[in-house]
C-alpha cells in the first residue's frame, strides 16, 4: 500500500536533520498560522499563488531562491565545521553517511533551488519591462514553470525528515549513483526532484525565448534591446537546447534504477562514461545559463551608476551570442581525467580558452563604461565592482583548469572548489544580490536600505575571499574535494580560515535579512514616486513603481538603444491620454494544482507507491487539460479603468 | 618574508599553542596561511618529470594571464575610484559609446591572450598525455592498480607480487600503470608524481610516471566514491634501485599469496587498512576483475550492500 514507506524512514535515530526539519516545519507551521489568523489568505490566492503577472511570479521565485539560500548555507557551514574540526585522530561531528548527504544537498540546492530561481526571477520581473509589453508570451505556463520549480524545492527538501537525500555527490555519477550501490531513496529524490523542478525551467526558456523573439514594444528592433534582454535569450536558448538532455540522462537513470535497464551500469552493453559525457552536455551550458544574465545585471548596473551609455553596445550583443554558442563546445573539459586522448584533451581545452575572449570583451566593456562616468556607488553598483575583480580571478583559475596537463594534478581538488564558487559567488551571486538591489525599487516603490546593503556587499566580499582563497591553496597542497575526514593537520589553519570566511558570509546574510526588516519598516520614508530612482536608461524606468498590471497604459515607441534615456533627453513625455482597453490574462489556479500533484507523483514514485503515483499524475494531466482548452483566459480592463488607475498612480 | 615564516613548521605551531591567546593569534593564525604559500606541498611540490612539467605549466599559464588580469585589477579599482562621482577634478564624456581602435585592442588582448595559451594547451596536452610512455635509460616497471572500496590495490604482474594501499617503486625507473576499478569510479591521483586518471570498472586506463628520487608520496583517490572515500589513502614509496629488489624479496618471502578466495575478501568493503604485501598474486587477477565488472560493478558480488545499513 506505502510501498517502501515505513516509520522507519524517519531518521529518529539522527538528530541532526530531524531538528533541522523540525525548525522548518514550525517556521512554516508559524507562517500558515499567522496567514490564517491575519485572514491574508484571499489576498495570497488572488495576487500571489494564483498570479500569471510576470512580475509577481518574479518576485515568489526570487523568494524562494533566497529561502533556499538559507537552506544551502547551512549546508555550507556544516560542511565547513566538519572539514575544520575532523583532522588527524578528530572523527568531527558528522558520520560519513551524513556528511556525505550534505554536500550532495548543497551542490543539487545552489545550483537548482537558489542560482536557477534567482535568475529567472529576474528575468522574469525584467525581461517583459524591458521590452516594453505586458506580460510573457504564455503567462499560465509561466505560473506552472515557477510552481513546479517550487514543487522540486519542496520535495528536496522532504528529504531532510522522510527518508534520506544522495550520498553521491551533486552530479550523482552512476555506478555510485545506480541501485547496486545506492539502493535507498536518496538518489530518487536527488533524480525525482529535479525532474520535475527541470520541466519547469525547460517551459520557462520555451516561453522566454517566444517573449523575446515576438512580443517587443513597437520600433525595440532585436539591435534596441537592453542587454539584459540579449543575455536573457542566449540564457533562455540554452536552457531550450541542455535542459531536455539533462531530463533525458536523469531518465535514463530512473530507468536502470526502477526498471534494472542498463544505460549507465557495464552489464549489458551500458556505460558509465556515458553519464557523465552527457551530464556535462548539460552542466557546461547550464553555467553559462547563470552567468549569462548576471553579466546582463552588471551591463545594466555599471551603465546606469556611470551616467553613460553602456561602452560598445554591438560587441556586448557578440560576445554574449558567442559564449551562448561556444557554451556548447567545451563540456569535455570536465573529465580531461578521463582517459581521452591528446587530440581531444587539447581541443577541448582551446574551445575553453576561448571562451575568455568574448568574456575578456565584457570585462574591458564595463572599465570602458567606468571611464570618463560619473560613478555613483550605491550598492548594486558596489556589488558590480566587486564583482569585476573577483570575476576575472576566477576567470584565470578556470582557464588554468582548461589547461589539460593542469588539470591533471587540479582536478576534483579544492583549487576546482574554490574556482566554481569564484565565479558562482562573484559571478551569478553577485550579479543576483546587484540586480535584487538595483530593481527592488521598481517592484515594490520603495528602496532598501543603502547602509545595509553596503554592509552585506562587504560581508560578501571579504567573506568569500577568507572561504575561498584557502580552498585554492589546499587544492594545489594536495587537498581533493568531498572529504568527510582531512588526514593531514597540516591543513587544519587553512581551514579555520575558510570556517571564518563562511562565518563572515553568514554575517553578510544577516545584513540582507536586516536590509529588508528595516526598509520594509520604513518603506513610506524611503518611497519612489518618481518610478526611476537611479536616472534609469531602460524602458522599465518609464512606468511609475511598483507598475500596474499591465505595466505601460500605451505601449512605449522606442527609437534607439536605452530608449527611456533617449526619451529624457528629448523630453518626450509618455502619453497621459489616448487609451484604450487593455487584454490581460485571468488568474490562473493550474501551477499551484499541477505542482501539488507533481509532488504527490514525485513523493510516490522516489517511495514507489505505484497506484499514488498514478493517481498524482492523472490529475496532473487533467488539470494541464482542463488549463490547455479553457478558452475564457483574458480579462479587460476598459479604457476609463486604465485612465483612473494611471491618475492615482 | 618566507624565510622568517619558514621556520615556524607545524610541530613548532603546536608547541606555541598558547600564542593563540590574546594579541598573538592573529599573526599566529596569519603565519601558517603565508607559510603554505612558501613551503611547497602537494602538487607545488613536484618529484617527478610529468609533475615537474604540470608544475611549469602551470606557472607558465598563470603568469601569461597575469599580465592582463593585474592590470584588469589596478584598472578596475583606479577607474573605480577616480571617476567617482565626487572627484571634481575627473573629466567626464557623457555618452561615448563607441571607438573603434579601443574596440580592436579591446577584442586583440584576450585573443592574443588565448592564442598564445593555446599552443601550451595543444604541446602541453601532447607531452603530458597519461598514455605516452616516459623515456628513461631502466626498463619500466608494469603495474596494474584496483581501486576497491575503500582501499588500492596495487599488483606487479611481471614480478608476481602485489601490495594493498602501498606502492612501492624504484627511483628514477618509469613505472607504468594500467587501472580499473572493481566498484564504483574513482581517480588515481599522486599529487607529488603528477598527473591523476580515473579507475573505471570494466575498462582499463592508461599512465605513466616516474619518481626522480627516494622518498614518500601521498596517494589518494581524486573521485568520490562513497561513506569510506576520506579513507582511500595510500603511500608511494620511492626506493633506490637496490632497496626496490631488496623489498621484492622480502615481499616475496612474507606474508600470504593473494588467491581468488583472499581476493574475495579482499573485496569487502572496508577501510583505513594498513598497508600490506603478499608473497605471490593469482595469475590473470587483473584480467579476472576486469572480466567480472564487465558485466556491471553490482553483479560481481562486491560493494553492494555497502550502504544498505
Amino acid at each position: 500500500m506505502l510501498g517502501r514507506l515505513s516509520w522507519s524512514a524517519i531518521p529518529f535515530n539522527e538528530p541532526l536533520p530531524l531538528l533541522s526539519g523540525a525548525a522548518v516545519g514550525i517556521v512554516i507551521l508559524a507562517v500558515l498560522v499567522i496567514v490564517t489568523v491575519k485572514g491574508w489568505w484571499p489576498y495570497l490566492w488572488r495576487e500571489w499563488l494564483t498570479s500569471v503577472d510576470h512580475k509577481h511570479i518574479g518576485v515568489m521565485y526570487v523568494m524562494l531562491g533566497l529561502v533556499m539560500l538559507l537552506r544551502g548555507f547551512s549546508d555550507a557551514i556544516m560542511m565547513r565545521t566538519q572539514q575544520a574540526v575532523a583532522v588527524g585522530d578528530a572523527q568531527g561531528y558528522l558520520p560519513p553517511s551524513h556528511y556525505d548527504q550534505i554536500f550532495s544537498a548543497h551542490g543539487s540546492i545552489m545550483i537548482f533551488f537558489v542560482a536557477m530561481p534567482l535568475v529567472i526571477g529576474l528575468m522574469n520581473f525584467v525581461v517583459p519591462l524591458q521590452l516594453g509589453v505586458r506580460d510573457v508570451a504564455f503567462p499560465v505556463l509561466n505560473s506552472i514553470s515557477f510552481w513546479l520549480t517550487a514543487a522540486g524545492a519542496l520535495l528536496i527538501n522532504v528529504s531532510l525528515v522522510i527518508g534520506n537525500f544522495a550520498r553521491t555527490g551533486w552530479m550523482g555519477y552512476p555506478p555510485l549513483s545506480e541501485l547496486a550501490f545506492s539502493p535507498d531513496v536518496g538518489v530518487d529524490y536527488y533524480l525525482w526532484s529535479l525532474q520535475i523542478s527541470g520541466i519547469g525551467t525547460l517551459l520557462t526558456g520555451v516561453n522566454f525565448v517566444t517573449t523575446i523573439l515576438k512580443l517587443r514594444a513597437p520600433g525595440m528592433t532585436y539591435f534596441r534591446m537592453p542587454v539584459f534582454c540579449w543575455t536573457a535569450l542566449a540564457s533562455n536558448l540554452l536552457i531550450v537546447a541542455a535542459f531536455p538532455v539533462l531530463t533525458a540522462t536523469f531518465l535514463m537513470l530512473l530507468l536502470d534504477r526502477y526498471l534494472g535497464m542498463h544505460f549507465f551500469t557495464n552489464g549489458g552493453g551500458g556505460n558509465q562514461m556515458m553519464y557523465v559525457n552527457l551530464f556535462w552536455a548539460w552542466g557546461h551550458p547550464e553555467v553559462y545559463i547563470l552567468i549569462l544574465p548576471a553579466f546582463g545585471v552588471f551591463s545594466e548596473v555599471v551603465a546606469t551608476f556611470s551616467g553613460k551609455a553602456l561602452f560598445s553596445y554591438r560587441s556586448m550583443v557578440w560576445a554574449t551570442l558567442g559564449i551562448c554558442v561556444l557554451s556548447f563546445m567545451v563540456w569535455l573539459h570536465h573529465f580531461f581525467t578521463m582517459g581521452a586522448g591528446a587530440d581531444v584533451n587539447a581541443f577541448f581545452g582551446i574551445m575553453s580558452s576561448i571562451i575568455a575572449v568574448p568574456t575578456g570583451v565584457k570585462v574591458f566593456n564595463w572599465l570602458f563604461t567606468m571611464f570618463h562616468g560619473r560613478i555613483v556607488f550605491r550598492t548594486p553598483m558596489m556589488f558590480a565592482v566587486g564583482f569585476i575583480i573577483t570575476f576575472v580571478i576566477g576567470g584565470l583559475t578556470g582557464v588554468l583548469l582548461a589547461v589539460p596537463p593542469a588539470d591533471f594534478v587540479l582536478h576534483n581538488s579544492t583549487f576546482l572548489v574554490a574556482h566554481f564558487h569564484n565565479v558562482i559567488i562573484g559571478g551569478v551571486v553577485f550579479g543576483a544580490l546587484a540586480g535584487i538591489n538595483y530593481w527592488f525599487p521598481k517592484a515594490f516603490g520603495f528602496t532598501l536600505d543603502e547602509r545595509l546593503g553596503h554592509a552585506s556587499f562587504w560581508c560578501w566580499l571579504i567573506g568569500f575571499y577568507l572561504a575561498f582563497m584557502p580552498l585554492y591553496v589546499l587544492g594545489l597542497m594536495g587537498m581533493t574535494r568531498r572529504l568527510e575526514h582531512v588526514p593531514d593537520p597540516g591543513w587544519q589553519p587553512l581551514l579555520l580560515v575558510a570556517e571564518g570566511g563562511a562565518v563572515v558570509i553568514l554575517c553578510g546574510i544577516a545584513c540582507q535579512i536586516a536590509q529588508l526588516y528595516v526598509s520594509i519598516r520604513g518603506r513610506d520614508q524611503r518611497r519612489d514616486l518618481t518610478g526611476d530612482p537611479w536616472n534609469g536608461r531602460t524602458l522599465e524606468w518609464s512606468t511609475s513603481s511598483p507598475p500596474p498590471a499591465y505595466n505601460f497604459a500605451v505601449l512605449p515607441r522606442v527609437e534607439t538603444v536605452d530608449a527611456f534615456w533617449h526619451m529624457k533627453q528629448t523630453h518626450q513625455s509618455t502619453a497621459k491620454s489616448g487609451y484604450e482597453a487593455i487584454e490581460m490574462p485571468r488568474n490562473s489556479p493550474a501551477g499551484f494544482i499541477i505542482a501539488f500533484f507533481a509532488v504527490i507523483m514525485g513523493f510516490s514514485l522516489i517511495w514507489q507507491i505505484w497506484w499514488l503515483a498514478i493517481l498524482g499524475f492523472l490529475a496532473a494531466a487533467i488539470v494541464v487539460l482542463i488549463a490547455a482548452w479553457s478558452t475564457d483566459r483574458e480579462h479587460e480592463i476598459s479604457a476609463a479603468e486604465v485612465a483612473r488607475m494611471e491618475r492615482a498612480g | 618574508m618566507c624565510l622568517d615564516l619558514g621556520l615556524m613548521t607545524s610541530a613548532t605551531y603546536r608547541r606555541y599553542r598558547f600564542f593563540r591567546s590574546g594579541l598573538l593569534r592573529w599573526p599566529v593564525w596569519g603565519a601558517p596561511i603565508l607559510l603554505a604559500s612558501c613551503a611547497p606541498a602537494g602538487v607545488l611540490d613536484p618529484q617527478g618529470p610529468v609533475a615537474s612539467a604540470e608544475h611549469l605549466i602551470l606557472i607558465n599559464s598563470t603568469a601569461i594571464m597575469l599580465v592582463v588580469v593585474i592590470p584588469v585589477i589596478v584598472a578596475t579599482l583606479v577607474f573605480a575610484w577616480w571617476y567617482r562621482a565626487s572627484n571634481d577634478r575627473a573629466s567626464r564624456a557623457s555618452d561615448k559609446s563607441y571607438e573603434g581602435r579601443i574596440e580592436f585592442v579591446v577584442w586583440s588582448i584576450p585573443a592574443l591572450t588565448v592564442i598564445l595559451l593555446s599552443g601550451v594547451i595543444w604541446i602541453g596536452a601532447h607531452q603530458l598525455d597519461p598514455r605516452a610512455p616516459i623515456a628513461a635509460k631502466t626498463n619500466p616497471v608494469r603495474v596494474e592498480v584496483v581501486s576497491l572500496d575503500w582501499k588500492w590495490l596495487f599488483i606487479y604482474p611481471d614480478l608476481g607480487v602485489a601490495a594493498v594501499n602501498l606502492l612501492v617503486i624504484p627511483a628514477a625507473t618509469p613505472i607504468e600503470f594500467q587501472l580499473t576499478s572493481a566498484t564504483v569510479m574513482n581517480s588515481f591521483f599522486v599529487p607529488q608524481l603528477g598527473s591523476q586518471i580515473y579507475t573505471m570498472g570494466g575498462m582499463i586506463t592508461h599512465l605513466n610516471l616516474l619518481a626522480d628520487t627516494p622518498g614518500e608520496y601521498p596517494g589518494l583517490s581524486a573521485n568520490f566514491s562513497g561513506d569510506g572515500f576520506s579513507w582511500m589513502r595510500f603511500v608511494v614509496k620511492s626506493v633506490p634501485a637496490g632497496d626496490f629488489n631488496a623489498w621484492l624479496a622480502q615481499a616475496r618471502g612474507t606474508g600470504s599469496g593473494l588467491d581468488d578466495a583472499g581476493y574475495a575478501e579482499l573485496a569487502k568493503p572496508s577501510k583505513a587498512l594498513p598497508p600490506k604485501t603478499y608473497r605471490a598474486v593469482e595469475p590473470k587477477l587483473f584480467e579476472h576483475i576486469l572480466e567480472r565488472t564487465m558485466t556491471g560493478p553490482g553483479d560481481a558480488g562486491m560493494g553492494g550492500a555497502q550502504q544498505g545499513g
